[in-house]
């Protein structure tokens, strides 16, 4: 009965890898018969259905394509081949911290977030104090975000992206920088967010949050789909559990504890 | 928990699957006219943030370019010898140049400046270099109302005529600007010194546009001649004889005949043509390279 909300068909994206980005340098490199570029796979034949209202977790090592694959299913970038196809409203937050330009102020920052994340005037003056009291950062909601510190940055723009009324949340290491409270405060909005139905995809590198957070897991490696199924096989096939350790994992433990105190 | 909680999520059964990434070009600025509203009035801020004299930067240095124009051609070469009201010829051209050299300059670093954004939101990108040239727009006002004082004092018999001449010559300069400074915001992240060629060109400008001299001196070297045409073939140039045609020679008893061509309509209507057909050609060049903007721009 629900319908498919994101749909990723053969998706393949590749980089190239300049090294020269001015005409002199390529000039030089052209006469040293140096290679200008070479093109990297990040993304290859990827292809998977979400249908509305599921939670998915996106694992796997640096590099291997999670961060790319988020920027094409809220539309930054584009693949090279295949498609990607969403239902509704995108909103989230990718490779932590927003795009916020470093000369506004929180306040400026806000506004200008939530307009290009298709808010209006009037929906984001409704919000606003919502937004500011999530993001919490007191005073410096007048100065500048140039100023801020990474977890003050990375707080205001989760505070917009999870304001947006939206159908499709994208949320990209939104844990990494902020601290014990804000993590909590994080968890919870998303739990919310998750329960009111709107489709999510996490990523993340905690085993903890998201056997929390989701109802499915996959797993890309180096840019092709390594798992796709139940959370807690996933989870296993990353090795993430600890089992194979001695020891379990400290940052595990810390975001077991934390996932079990809200 | 201060915050609001989140609605219910409602059918979206009748929302159709699209691609998040599709825009429709250059007119998604009229659809989003709210976040252009907040783009211009941010650029407009950042343009001269922290310096020390702010938005004057905008205006010394035109003033500043002026009096230097009009020392050496005015006094010095003694072109504004013959001709009447000399100031308000060159500052009618002026106007229109900078207008035209702003929007170019400013819209060519229009993507690669808002960095942060481009790398990380879903927007159509051709807000970027549409907003630079309504920026370059508004810093362009308060120039015509100076100028238009200046016309004042000068004796001004302005007509309606004029008025559509200088509309007209500002819809080219808007045309041929927002069309460069599309392709050019672009190319300029694919090859970073490419702000750097465009500034050469634009520094010529203003010697090839007959403002510091009268058009009747084209006419009469070259008239007829391949160097006429070439020069004549500038939209900036046409541009500014239209300005001239509204400000400056309803303040002169200059004839008509020599300061304009027989054709300046003609000319304006075809540049204004040629502009439209810029601009679809721009659009499909920036859509063609903006999808890899994002990955160039680290
Ligand atoms: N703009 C770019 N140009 C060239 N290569 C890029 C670009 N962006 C990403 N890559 C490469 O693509 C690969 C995948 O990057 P991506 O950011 O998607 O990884 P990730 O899975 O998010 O990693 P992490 O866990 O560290 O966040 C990396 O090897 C990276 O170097
Ligand atoms: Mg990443």
């Amino acid at each position: 009965m629900s319908v498919t909300s994101i749909v990723v068909d053969d998706v393949s994206k590749q980089f190239s890898l300049q090294y020269h980005r001015t005409l002199k340098k390529m000039i030089m490199a052209k006469m040293r018969r140096q290679q200008i570029s070479d093109t990297f796979m990040a993304l290859e034949n990827v292809s998977f259905e979400v249908p509305q209202g599921q939670s998915i977790g996106l694992m796997g090592l640096n590099g291997s394509g999670k961060s790319t694959l988020l920027k094409l299913i809220s539309g930054v970038m584009k693949p090279d081949s295949g498609q990607v196809l969403t239902r509704g409203r995108v909103s989230g937050l990718i490779a932590t911290g927003a795009g916020f330009h470093q000369q506004l102020t929180g306040r400026e920052n806000i506004y200008m977030n939530a307009a290009i994340l298709g808010m209006s005037e009037a929906e984001t003056n409704e919000k606003f104090d919502d937004i500011a009291a999530f993001a919490d950062v007191g005073r410096f909601l007048d100065t500048p975000v140039g100023n801020y510190s990474s977890g003050m940055f990375a707080r205001l723009g989760f505070s917009v992206a999870v304001h947006v009324d939206c159908d499709i949340f994208v949320a990209d290491e939104v844990l990494a920088v902020g601290d014990r409270p804000f993590k909590r405060k994080c968890i919870a909005r998303m739990q919310e967010i998750r329960e009111s139905g709107i489709t999510m995809f996490y990523v993340s590198h905690s085993a903890g949050s998201v056997r929390r957070m989701c109802d499915r897991v996959i797993v890309l490696e180096k840019g092709r789909v390594g798992y796709d199924g139940p959370v807690d096989q996933g989870i296993r096939y990353l090795h993430y559990d600890g089992s194979d350790e001695g020891e379990p994992d400290a940052e595990e433990a810390l975001d077991e504890e934390l996932a079990s105190d809200i | 928990m201060t915050t609001s909680s989140v609605a219910e999520r409602h059918d979206l059964e009748h929302v159709p699957l699209t691609s998040p990434a599709s825009t429709s070009g250059l007119l998604e600025v009229f659809r989003k006219r709210y976040l252009l509203r907040l783009m211009v009035r941010r650029e407009i801020q950042a343009r001269y943030a922290r310096s020390f004299f702010g938005l004057a930067w905008s205006y010394i240095n035109p003033t500043v370019r002026f009096f230097t124009f009009y020392f050496v051609f005015g006094i010095v070469l003694g072109r504004g010898g013959n001709l009447e009201n000399f100031a308000i010829h060159l500052f009618a051209g002026m106007v229109m140049v900078h207008y035209f050299t702003e929007t170019v300059t400013s819209g060519t670093r229009s993507l690669l400046s808002n960095k942060g954004v481009v790398q990380k939101m879903a927007m159509p990108r051709e807000l970027f270099p549409f907003a630079s040239m309504l920026v370059s727009l508004y810093h362009t006002l308060p120039q015509v109302l100076i100028l238009s004082t200046a016309c004042l004092v000068a004796g001004w018999h302005p007509d309606l005529v004029g008025f559509a001449a200088a509309g007209l010559g500002f819809l080219i300069m808007m045309l041929f600007g927002t069309s460069l400074g599309l392709m050019f915001s672009v190319f300029n992240v694919i090859m970073r010194d490419f702000g750097r060629i465009t500034q050469t060109f634009i520094n010529m400008i203003p010697f090839m546009v007959p403002m510091m001299y009268p058009y009747s001196l084209i006419e009469s070297k070259f008239g007829g001649g391949w160097v006429h045409t070439i020069v004549m073939a500038n939209p900036v140039a046409e541009a500014v004889l239209l300005m001239q045609r509204c400000f400056w020679w309803t303040t002169t008893e200059e004839s008509y005949a020599e300061s304009f061509p027989d054709d300046l309509w003609q000319r304006g209507a075809i540049m204004a043509a040629v502009g439209i057909v810029l601009l679809f050609v721009a659009q499909r060049v920036f859509s063609r390279l903006e999808g890899r903007v994002p990955e160039l721009i680290t």
